[in-house]
Order: structure tokens, then C-alpha cells, then sequence
């Protein structure tokens, strides 16, 4: 497969979720989350009655439309979006290019304050997530998966 | 690709349906969502144009049990099926764990379903997948229109590697249910196979 499965363990997903609860009270932001190219959330912080399943999902078909755009004009990849609204406004910053933070902030702060620690977040968060895939593609990793039975799939599906 | 979550134990899976334009890939997820308990359903977002054409994705998030301890969850996207929105659906396949592909078995779309499988297998290679290898599925809706080819016939055009295939009339919702269930088996079936 192309790119390496996303896996999540306890270790890391600490180390992350402390540098996007830092994030929120630094940048006096109103949410912060991450999520992975394909979609899929991997950590929240602040004001997370927000539908963030969606926001994930449409931030994502974002980044792969302006990444599909990079291309057109040769560019790698714009890898900082910012959208301003009358409201709230939102800033996403693609880190190690595979996975998206993503700030939505109102006017209680400014975009140069979250501008500034994102850079900082995005550097720490790029270290985590390098080792975290060296520590997935571990060959000799385990799985719950591997003892799943026909029955406990088809389990799934009694109803 | 999957995604595993050991502290909040969950599998999360994307699903993509594919096909023409105008083959049901959305009418599919709306049965899907109306038929859904409030809790097992996020919310449904259609990115479509003002005629309801898919301009983008429809986004479906779904939870459909607990298997060994862990939470599965399936996000169910479509692409826009119309030929010119080819870069957005190239976009939408990344990441894919499986797919659905939804043909039109009106006879007169049948150039269209060959030309949107071969689009698919085109758009997968790009990404570095290959449909024979996927957790893949066909569904040969619109089963209640008049001209229609018969199923055996499709299944020789569009089936030939043999997966697993259903009749469906999406708008009242048949086969609608049986498709996702057997692609969520597969993409589990996969999963356990490469060891997550």
C-alpha cells in the first residue's frame, strides 16, 4: 500500500494532546484539532461540541483540492490555508505532510499570535508523528486483528 | 488507509462509491442515513451543486459495532460521477480501504459504467492501488427501470474477476444494505489479513 497505516497508542496520543491543549490557551484560540490526511480525527482540544467528525472530513477534501492545485502549478504543496470569516476564522497548517492542524479562532485573538504557535506546535507534532510511523511500520509489531474470526464479523452485522 | 486508535479503541475505515453519473452513489448513502439509529450516524454532508449533482463528495461517518473490544467505524464517501470532475475524484480515493462501484444497469448507460470502471482503475493506479487487490463490490442498481440489461449480462461486462455483486433499487433501499455489509466485511477481512 502507499502510504503507511495510522495507528494511535496511548504514549503518543499524550504527547499530542498536550501540545494541542497548550495550543488553545497559547494562541487564545477557540478550538484546535488534528486530524490525518484521509480524514480521520486524531485529537481535539477546546470548544469540541463543534461537529468535528465533519470538519475533519470536509478539512481533509481541502487539503487534497489545494494539494490537487500544488500540483497543477508545480508547487509540492501549499502546506498553510487560512480562511476569515465576519466570525470565526480558520487556519490550517499541513505538518510533515501527512497530517493537518487546524485552528478555528475568533477575534479574541489575532492571526500573527496563532500564526506564531502553530509554527512552534507544528514542529513538535512533526517529530511525534515521524516516530510514531517508524514504531508502526516495526515489523514485528502486534495486533489485536490478526484473531478476528469470520463470526465476529458476521457478529457485526446480526441485527 | 485505516486508522487504529488503541486509546479510544477504534477501527476507523473509508468506503468509496464509484460509478457514473447519476447511478445512485448518493440515493445509496441517503437509504443508508435515513435507515441509521440517530447514535450509529454522524451527520451527512453533500457537497452538490444547486441541481443536487455531487459537486464534490457526499460524507457519510457510520458506526456499525464493537468487534473485539474495539469500536468500528466506517466513513462512507461518493464521488462526483460526472466525467469532468475527474480531479476530484482522484482526490476522494486516497486513503480508500474499499470500494463500492455503482453501475447503471439502464442499457443505455452501459458505455458509461465501462467508461467509470475504467476511470477507477485508471485514478487507483495513480494513488498506487490496483482493484484486484481491494475490498471491492458491484452494485447493479436501478433494477425497477424499464431497458435494463439483464443482470447476467452485466455481471460479463463488469464482474469478470467474480466479487461479490447485488441487484438494488437504492431509492426503496433494496440491496442497499446487503452492498455495505459485504464491503465492510471485506475491508475487516483485509484488515485482519495485513495485520492492521
Amino acid at each position: 500500500m502507499t502510504n503507511p497505516q495510522m495507528v494511535m497508542y496511548e504514549e503518543e496520543f499524550n504527547q499530542i494532546q498536550a501540545i494541542v491543549d497548550r495550543l488553545v490557551k497559547e494562541a487564545n484560540a477557540r478550538v484546535v484539532f488534528i486530524i490525518d490526511k484521509n480524514g480521520q480525527l486524531i485529537a481535539a482540544s477546546g470548544d469540541t461540541e463543534l461537529d468535528t467528525t465533519s470538519l475533519a472530513s470536509l478539512t481533509a477534501g481541502n487539503i487534497a483540492a489545494t494539494g490537487g492545485m500544488a500540483k497543477l502549478l508545480r508547487e509540492n504543496e501549499f502546506t498553510t490555508q487560512f480562511h476569515e470569516g465576519e466570525q470565526s476564522n480558520i487556519h490550517i497548517q499541513l505538518v510533515g505532510n501527512r497530517v493537518i492542524l487546524v485552528v478555528i479562532f475568533d477575534n479574541k485573538t489575532s492571526l500573527g499570535l496563532v500564526r506564531l504557535r502553530v509554527k512552534k506546535a507544528s514542529e513538535q507534532l512533526n517529530g511525534i508523528f515521524e516516530a510514531l510511523l517508524q514504531k508502526v511500520q516495526d515489523p514485528a509489531r502486534e495486533t489485536p486483528f490478526a484473531e478476528i474470526t469470520d463470526e465476529d464479523i458476521d457478529n457485526l452485522f446480526n441485527d | 488507509m485505516s486508522f487504529i486508535n488503541y486509546l479510544s479503541r477504534e477501527i476507523n475505515c473509508k468506503i468509496v462509491y464509484y460509478g457514473p453519473g447519476l447511478c445512485g452513489k448518493t440515493t445509496n448513502l441517503q437509504y443508508v442515513y435515513n435507515k441509521t439509529n440517530p447514535e450509529a450516524k454522524g451527520k451527512m454532508i453533500s457537497l452538490a451543486t444547486e441541481t443536487e449533482r455531487t459537486l464534490f463528495f457526499d460524507f457519510l461517518p457510520l458506526a456499525l459495532g464493537e468487534i473485539r473490544g474495539f469500536k468500528t467505524r466506517f466513513h462512507l464517501y461518493t464521488v462526483p460521477g460526472q466525467v469532468f470532475y475527474d480531479a476530484s475524484r482522484k482526490l476522494i480515493l486516497k486513503g480508500v480501504d474499499g470500494v463500492v462501484f455503482v453501475a447503471d444497469s439502464q442499457i443505455a448507460r452501459m458505455e458509461a459504467n465501462m467508461e467509470s470502471m475504467e476511470n477507477l482503475r485508471t485514478n487507483l493506479a495513480e494513488q498506487g492501488y490496483s482493484l484486484d487487490k481491494l475490498p471491492y463490490v458491484i452494485q447493479y442498481n436501478k433494477r425497477d427501470m424499464p431497458s435494463i440489461a439483464p443482470s447476467e449480462e452485466l455481471r460479463a461486462m463488469l464482474n469478470p474477476q467474480g466479487v461479490p455483486d447485488f441487484d438494488a433499487v437504492a431509492v426503496t433501499g433494496q440491496g442497499v444494505f446487503e452492498t455495505l455489509k459485504a464491503i465492510a466485511k471485506l475491508v475487516l477481512t483485509e484488515l485482519r489479513r495485513s495485520g492492521g
